[in-house]
């Protein structure tokens, strides 16, 4: 690999739409940014905010959460759901200093191979664009207690 | 269940299994370096990896480790578990593991497939399977649920597809509720006259199959009735049908036919007769109805306009008139659904440059099929719109509102061949009449299909490769006065031509149903990018649904002939007819369940659940799970502020693990400092 920074971002992929249009990404062997890493869940509406937050604090870069179309929620309406909670979790991050472009909500239908691949592809850029999160320094202010326990030690 | 972290004393004995899947994984990932690897993880005691581990071969290394070293989780390492997830379950269940002590990697749909960068594909690897091994030690034996299959079906829409579905059904000895809009069954094949290529009478073959649905004693016809609302799931639907008052009281009418004839009010008939013939205010759409009853159109009646008339009340021999008559709603059981409602003809109007609904004589393809049928308002005869002119040349444009970017980019697959039929029945009709028939492409592709075209080709047809750009009373040139000139290039040729003609026929394509979305979502299921039902599987399950027990038939799914309209509702039946023998089906086990002890009685999962599955103990204070109604979408568990929801094989600690492993090389990072700190 070479120098370029490689931002690592995770994604909440819901069983019955996104999840399959990676399956399907895949499949029709579209190529696109391999720093996606996915996690099913059942519907977008199981995304418990909390999920994003530890994410970010776990290391990740970025955090895509991506469901069924509006109106085509296997679950009736569990999509519009998790867009109340993104938009309240946007303000929290925006709070912190989190730039928008690390955590994105993104519909992509199990037909959308496509557009799910385009939105990995452009997400990286946007965060690669961004560099590292650095959660504990960049959001808790933590990077001159750390170096005055390293020194301690 | 348990939400604490696994503590070392407890260790997990994980049998990890990295799949070559021949190349496709293989060729882009190390799957040595990936397996080697995962060894070092504290609860791996096995970790393989093999060609194919879907093979008979590869699901015996799994039974095998699970016996000789008594492996307690499994992790396998391959495609997506829509692709093998159930091979693997019943392989960790062979060895004797409860199968949901498995997890699965897709390290080739997610990974492999996706990039040729083979460096950053083995570490996305590694992270999926890390992910995997951590989020199995905390999954728990779940056993699936079984639900019993109520054996009644309801159809929706009574065209080919529905009735098929609905006598296939009954004739296996099964109960089914068909609900039909109008108000008779029949659908479009009712108001074609011949279908291609075999020109049989479509009525003639139609409707004895219409005579059988309404004389079957399994088959309860619900006409002139819409759904109004469906709760529960997959064997045990619960149907609300509003059944709309048609003034006539079915017990007694004897479908004689006397109110219809004597009713003094005639009304432009839109529906059946394609807007070229008139029906009476009291009326059914044909003779050979079915149901005979007929319906009373009330805002047309003069009795209900203005209070007086009644000729139908008095001339009805059996007092089978009923003005008072008012919308029933009835409710019934299922344990399964078929939806057949059909299609919508592209409005022709909507391409002003055609010229439809402002030039007299171009007609739909709709109308050309009811005046070319015998009983039609001309008896068959083909005349221009005045009545009495028998067209001399006659233009056929195919694909109207179809393969076109500004309506809709499908081909709808029927109109090329009804456009070689209507040309047929033209020389039939018509023996001196020239027809140009303007195509962009021919398509033909059906048993005896290609070789009608090829029939037309010598009945001298005249074929023009081109998409029409204008149809115009406009004439320019002498000869063209009074017709209709229509303006094509002939892409074989290269020549922009006028060609004057008498009459033209624009072969409209199918749209989905207007209401298609509205529907879908009454059912809980998709509608495609062009408004279609969509299928489970394109390929594999073309009639299935993502719904459970709701299926799909017919042009409600997308563009499809007769026979195949045939073909898929005998399809859709034989799905049901599988369940309804199974009797019971085992449903996956995910699931919410509430830790009443815990739980503070806030309420907030309550309104959330789309399936009102969640109830509320007033004297306990506490919110339940009705287990048979939720369907583990997890929507709750997310917003329980407690966090005293579990979704089952999706619960919290589950999904954290998974998020801590996914991001093992970025965690390094992460720790160390916390270790400083």
């Amino acid at each position: 690999m070479n120098d370029q920074y490689e931002p690592v971002l995770v994604g909440f992929l819901c069983n019955w739409c996104s999840y399959r249009a990676a399956d399907l990404a895949g499949t029709a062997r579209i190529k696109y940014a391999p720093n996606l890493r996915p996690i099913r869940v059942m519907c977008s509406g199981r995304v418990d905010p909390e999920f994003v937050l530890q994410a970010l604090r776990s290391g990740a870069d970025g955090v895509l959460i991506a469901g069924c179309h509006p109106g085509e929620c296997h679950y009736v309406n569990g999509n519009i759901k998790a867009l109340r909670r993104f938009s309240l979790l946007k303000n929290t991050l925006d709070q912190w200093g989190i730039e928008p472009e690390r955590v994105q909500l993104l519909w992509a239908s199990a037909s959308e191979g496509t557009v799910l691949a385009a939105a990995v592809d452009r997400m990286t850029e946007e965060v690669r664009a961004l560099g590292p999160l650095r959660w504990s320094e960049k959001v808790l202010g933590e990077k001159a207690a750390v170096q005055a326990a390293v020194e301690e030690v | 269940m348990s939400e604490q972290k696994k503590s070392p004393a407890e260790q997990e004995k994980i049998g990890v299994y990295v799949c070559h899947c021949g190349s496709n994984i293989a060729g882009t990932i190390d799957v040595q370096e990936v397996a080697e690897w995962i060894e070092g993880n504290p609860n791996v005691v096995v970790s393989r990896n093999y060609e194919f581990m879907c093979s008979s071969t590869g699901q015996e290394l799994i039974e095998n480790d699970i016996k000789e070293k008594g492996l307690t989780r499994i992790v396998v390492a391959s495609c997506s578990p829509h692709m093998h997830e159930k091979t693997f379950r019943e392989a960790t269940e062979r060895g004797g593991l409860n199968p949901f002590l498995y997890e699965m990697a897709n390290i080739r749909e997610h990974g492999s497939w996706a990039t040729n960068d083979k460096q950053a594909a083995t570490i996305k690897a590694k992270a999926l399977v890390n992910a995997a091994v951590e989020r199995v030690v905390h999954h728990a034996p779940l056993e699936k649920i079984p639900v019993e299959i109520n054996p009644k079906t309801l159809i929706v829409g009574g065209g080919i597809a529905g009735i098929t579905a609905a006598l296939e059904l009954a004739e296996a000895g099964h109960h089914v509720y068909l609900v039909e809009r109008e108000g008779t069954i029949g659908g479009h094949m009712a108001q074609i006259d011949k279908t291609f290529p075999t020109l049989d009478c479509s009525a003639c073959i139609l409707t004895p199959k219409m005579v059988d649905v309404g004389q079957n004693d399994n088959i309860t016809l619900l006409s002139y009735s819409e759904v109004e609302s469906v709760d529960g799931y997959i064997g045990n639907f619960n149907i609300t049908v509003r059944k709309k008052a048609r003034c006539v009281i079915d017990e007694l009418c004897t479908s004689c036919g006397i109110c219809e004839e004597k009713c003094p009010i005639k009304v432009v008939d839109e529906d059946y007769g394609a807007g070229i013939t008139y029906r009476k205010a009291i009326y059914r759409s044909f003779p050979q109805a079915v149901p005979g009853f007929p319906v009373l159109d009330k805002e047309n009646c003069t009795y209900f306009q203005t209070g007086k008339c009644k000729v139908c009340e008095k001339v009805c021999p059996t007092e089978a008139i009923d003005y008072e008559q008012e919308d029933e709603w009835i409710k019934f059981d299922v344990g399964n659904i078929i939806l057949a409602t059909g299609y919508d003809l592209f409005d022709a109007r909507k391409i002003p440059q055609y010229g439809y609904g402002r030039l007299a004589n171009v007609f739909s393809s709709l109308e050309f099929e009811r005046m070319v049928n015998a009983s039609g308002p001309t008896g068959g005869h083909i005349v221009l719109r005045d009545g009495e002119t028998e067209p001399e040349k006659i233009a056929i444009v195919h694909c109207v509102g179809s393969r076109d970017q500004n309506y809709n980019e499908y081909c709808s697959k029927v109109c090329c061949m009804y456009s070689l039929k209507f040309a047929h029945l033209v020389h039939e009709h018509l023996p001196g009449a020239e027809v140009y028939n303007y195509y962009i492409d021919m398509r033909t592709p059906g048993k005896g299909y290609e070789e009608f075209y090829h029939r037309l080709l010598n009945e001298g047809t005249h074929f023009i490769r081109g998409r029409v750009a204008e149809i115009t009373d406009a004439d320019r040139q002498p000869g063209e006065e009074g017709k209709l000139i229509v303006q094509a290039e002939n892409t074989l040729l290269g020549l922009q031509q006028r060609n004057a003609v008498d009459m033209v026929i624009l072969s409209a394509g199918m749209e989905a149903r207007h209401d298609a979305d509205e529907v879908s979502k009454l059912f809980k299921m998709g509608c495609d990018y062009d408004g279609f039902f969509n299928e489970r599987h394109p390929k594999l399950a073309p009639v299935a649904t993502m719904t459970d027990g709701v299926f799909i038939a017919g042009t409600c799914q997308g563009p499809k002939d007769i026979p195949e309209t045939v073909a898929q509702g005998g399809a859709a039946a034989s799905q049901v007819a599988k369940l309804i023998n199974q009797g019971t089906v085992m449903m996956e086990p995910v699931r919410a369940s509430i830790r009443e002890d815990e739980c503070s009685g806030c309420r907030i999962c309550n309104n959330l659940c789309p399936y009102n599955a969640i109830e509320f103990d007033e004297e306990k204070e506490v919110s339940r799970v009705i287990t048979a109604l939720c369907q583990g979408c997890g929507t709750c568990v997310a917003a329980c502020p407690s966090g005293v929801i579990d979704g089952a094989h999706f619960t919290n600690t589950q999904v954290l693990a998974e998020l801590e492993g996914i991001l093992w090389d970025v965690q390094s990072d992460v720790t160390a400092k916390q270790e400083v700190l």
